[in-house]
């Protein structure tokens, strides 16, 4: 048996035993130590009384407070919408127009519609709704499917090329690759395209306009329509607005009538409620007209 | 390196490495379509490299039978090297991906370069590389000394050191590749994960081996921490680890397990990777470095003990805490909130035990850097501890759980303890391995260790800052019962705390390679050799020199 030694400095004997230089103290464990053991073993066994705990085999104990975590969230959820209930059924029931007239549910619109909005639309339009390359501008750019209330809240409902059955369905031919057209008619028809749009640039040759102008009669007016103003018929955008979904630098709208173009939007059946999806179409419609 | 082996010793490691380069040439041609060829390529490079370091010491002398009168540190030096380039390498991952946070477009278009790749090359690096490296070149050197043994053979303790960090080296490079089995911190698959598990069977038998033929009476407590981090270690991995591979010819594998129970088996392996990695682990090596530094006894024996057994015991229990509010059932919760209470108490003992043992000694912690980096360890033990059982009660939990608190947490703990506790080791045991009066610049410790407490600091209070501010804005709901704030409203909130971040990361860093700097000075400036000291030989030798009076 190792034979301790006094510790000058703390006054307790050490263990007795050394390694490498190492001692221990033989120091009784501190009173607090046990209280605190005691208080939160107590504090364990008292929860394990209330509370679902311990596996029993098939079950387990459901504790005295019969609390269970799922039904705890079933009921918050219908407390939750019952708060809401004063506000849902009015935006659920009344015409767009007379929500908004209405300025105390507008100003309901105006929260929702900023976290539905942030939280489902925003990855890709942007937090602004101003869009962003490839994503066209919901804040100020013409509609593509329609600006009605009722084409904005179908568009949402099934999307654009979704796998959604009633998706909207929209291919701009990849003229380019597909030897619809040559080289040298796309150049003229991108210039006479880019013309329609104020870009500030130098006009092209005259004679250049003329010939692309004609291309554009002859391939692309029957979805963009002979002024290029698009048509929300086929989701063709308006070539006139100034607004490029893909960029309208002379490289990008080659690429656009080269490669083709085939947006994609997915449907927002099913992930959101009639409710959510018509409250955005009132975010959106309230953006517009704040913002013009 | 190489003349210390016996001549058995280096045949031995020929037949391995041998068999190693050709397992990595069977793994190359058996999967030329799939990553696991990229992987059989960097296994047989790493073998015939070290064939070539193995023959080109082939032939030097044998060692004398005074080597076995000595204990056996190369392993531990190497190691020691090994975990400072881990270190710095991780650190740097691990800044790079925080700013990558404060500017997402610095991705260069590239996959492997995205956040998802180079996050779990972080983690690795920090944990498996650099903590893992310290835990092993430590605990040889603890194991020897306070056994008074020498570790069994010279063979074995290179296999586990040069084997682990082979591991470590497929598992950050195979991230970058796009191999991952998608299990947070046990994320390489399985051909990794087999050898890990017979790298660390042979870590474990050096461990009992050593201690079968100690020659002090009873087994020191830092070698109590160390066996739970390796046996809990071995138990966790192989578990965690259970998958069936789609094919032998590729990476991909399946887990054993599914859904909640899935979930529930990565948990209790993930808290306990915490529990035992990088607490069991590193109080191993504080229970050794702070009172030899301190020239101190610890503070009780008693409390050791009862702190030993309620960290092990407890800490099994407590992963379903990282569960809470989810499928899993609510009875699990309670007993992984209820068991992380409980463990509050062992965990503040073992700090307290680490603290009360530098009573007597704080002038010495206000003199030197090296014994302050194991005090501030400790606190920063007690504080992760404390928030660890805080956040794992339920309610609390609610607000703080999928925030960017819990990233803090982790940090307080990684850095404030893991890191700080590795730091102060590293500079009180180099010295003592390479026979040094002391390190290269007692000033270029005070410099790291303050560069390392201000960048846990800013790291951890922008954390705390960011999360609590998430976790409200989450649950903040406007007078119609809606929420108020979408997730980007709360992620253009976080911008400032994540540049905070990636600036305390970046003081983090700095640190570490004025600490590597040092490290290295020290071991190249060959001035201040220290003769051999009695307190450096395992038993016979000492008594040898004893007696002799040498």
């Amino acid at each position: 048996m190792a034979v301790g030694e006094r510790d000058a400095h703390t006054g307790h004997m050490t263990t007795g035993h050394e390694w490498n230089g190492i001692k221990e103290l033989n120091t009784p464990v501190p009173k607090p130590v046990y209280f605190f053991l005691a208080a939160t073993a107590l504090f364990s066994v008292v929860y394990w009384l209330l509370m679902p705990a311990w596996p029993t085999g098939s079950s387990y104990t459901k504790g005295l407070l019969g609390i269970d975590q799922r039904q705890t969230v079933a009921e918050k959820l219908a407390a939750a919408s019952l708060d809401r209930a004063s506000w849902t059924a009015r935006i659920a029931g009344e015409s767009f127009e007379a929500i908004r007239a209405d300025p105390q549910l507008m100003t309901i619109v105006r929260e929702t519609g900023h976290t539905l909005f942030g939280d489902n639309c925003a990855a890709c339009h942007g937090a602004k709704a101003a869009g962003g390359p490839g994503y066209p501008n919901l804040a100020e750019a013409s509609w593509l499917w329609g600006g009605s209330p009722e084409a904005i809240e179908e568009t949402i409902r099934v999307g654009i090329n979704s796998a959604h059955p009633d998706t909207r369905v929209s291919q701009m031919p990849a003229f380019g690759r597909d030897q619809i057209l040559d080289r040298d008619r796309i150049l003229e028809v991108v210039a006479y395209v880019r013309s329609l749009s104020p870009s500030g640039e130098p006009a092209a040759d005259a004679g250049v306009l003329a010939a692309g102008r004609q291309v554009f009669l002859e391939n692309c007016a029957s979805c963009h329509g002979e002024s290029g103003a698009g048509n929300t018929e086929f989701g063709a955008p308006d070539l006139t607005d100034g607004s490029w979904i893909h960029g309208g630098s002379l490289d990008a709208v080659f690429r656009a009538v080269y490669g083709g173009q085939q947006g994609l939007m997915p449907a927002w059946e099913g992930r959101l409620s009639p409710l959510d999806r018509k409250m955005l179409v009132l975010y959106l419609l309230d953006l517009r007209s704040t913002e013009n | 390196m190489v003349s210390q082996l016996t001549l058995g010793e280096r045949q031995g490691a020929l037949c391995i490495l041998l068999l190693l380069a050709a397992c990595g040439l069977l793994m190359l041609g058996a999967g030329q379509n799939d990553p696991l060829g990229v992987h059989g390529g960097i296994v047989m490079l790493f073998g015939v490299l070290l064939i070539f370091v193995v023959i080109s010491g082939y032939f030097a002398p044998e060692p004398g039978t005074d080597a076995a009168g000595r204990y056996y540190d190369d392993p531990s030096k190497v190691g020691i090297v090994l975990a400072m380039l881990w270190a710095v390498a991780g650190f740097f991952i691990g800044d790079w991906v925080a700013w990558l946070l404060v500017y997402p477009e610095m991705t260069f278009d590239a996959a492997w370069s995205s956040f998802g790749r180079l996050r779990p090359v972080h983690t690795t690096s920090v944990i498996f590389g650099f903590g893992g490296n310290a835990l092993i070149a430590t605990s040889f050197h603890v194991l020897q000394r306070t056994t008074r043994a020498r570790l069994p053979d010279q063979l074995s303790p290179w296999f586990v050191l040069l084997g682990y960090n082979l591991f470590c080296l497929l598992a950050v490079s195979g991230y970058l590749i796009g191999i991952t089995q998608s299990k947070e911190y046990a994320e390489p698959e399985w051909y990794a994960d087999i050898w890990l598990v017979v790298v660390w069977v042979v870590y474990f038998l050096i461990y009992m081996r050593t201690l079968a033929r100690r020659k002090e009476p009873h087994i020191y407590v830092a070698n109590w921490y160390y066996m739970a981090f390796i046996l809990v270690v071995a138990i966790l991995h192989i578990v965690n680890n259970l998958a069936i591979p789609v094919s032998f010819a590729g990476a991909k594998s399946y887990s054993l397990f599914a859904g909640v129970q899935d979930a529930m088996t990565q948990w209790w392996y993930g808290h306990n990777a915490v529990a035992f990695f990088l607490t069991a682990g590193f109080l191993g090596m504080m229970y050794y470095y702070l009172p030899k530094r301190a020239d101190r006894p610890i503070f009780s024996y008693r409390l050791s003990i009862i702190s030993f057994w309620g960290i092990t015991f407890m800490y099994m229990w407590a992963g379903s805490h990282h569960l809470h509010y989810t499928a899993l059932p609510q009875w699990v919760q309670t007993l992984g909130m209820t068991f992380s209470v409980m463990l509050l108490v062992p965990s503040w003992a073992s700090a307290g035990n680490a603290l009360m043992t530098l009573n007597g000694a704080w002038h010495k912690v206000r003199d030197d850097a090296t014994l302050r980096f194991m005090m501030m360890a400790a606190i920063f033990y007690g504080i992760s501890t404390f928030e660890g059982s805080f956040m794992a009660i339920r309610p609390v939990n609610s607000l703080s759980h999928y925030t960017d608190w819990t990233i803090g947490h982790v940090h307080a703990g990684a850095m404030g303890w893991v890191a700080l506790i590795t730091f102060g080791s590293f500079y009180a045991v180099v010295p003592w391995l390479w026979k040094r009066e002391a390190m290269y610049s007692a000033r270029l410790v005070e410099v790291h260790f303050w560069f390392a407490l201000a960048g846990t600091l800013v790291y951890v209070f922008a954390m705390w800052n960011s999360g609590i501010t998430q976790g409200l804005m989450w649950r903040t709901y406007s007078e119609g019962g809606t929420l108020t704030y979408s997730f980007i409203d709360s992620l253009v909130a976080m911008h400032p705390y994540y540049f905070a971040r990636a600036v305390g990361g970046l003081l983090f860093l700095i640190g570490a390679l004025v600490g590597g700097y040092n490290i290295w000075m020290t071991i190249r400036t060959a001035e201040g050799v220290k003769p051999e000291v009695l307190a450096d030989l395992p038993a016979p030798a000492a008594a040898r020199q004893a007696s002799t009076g040498r």
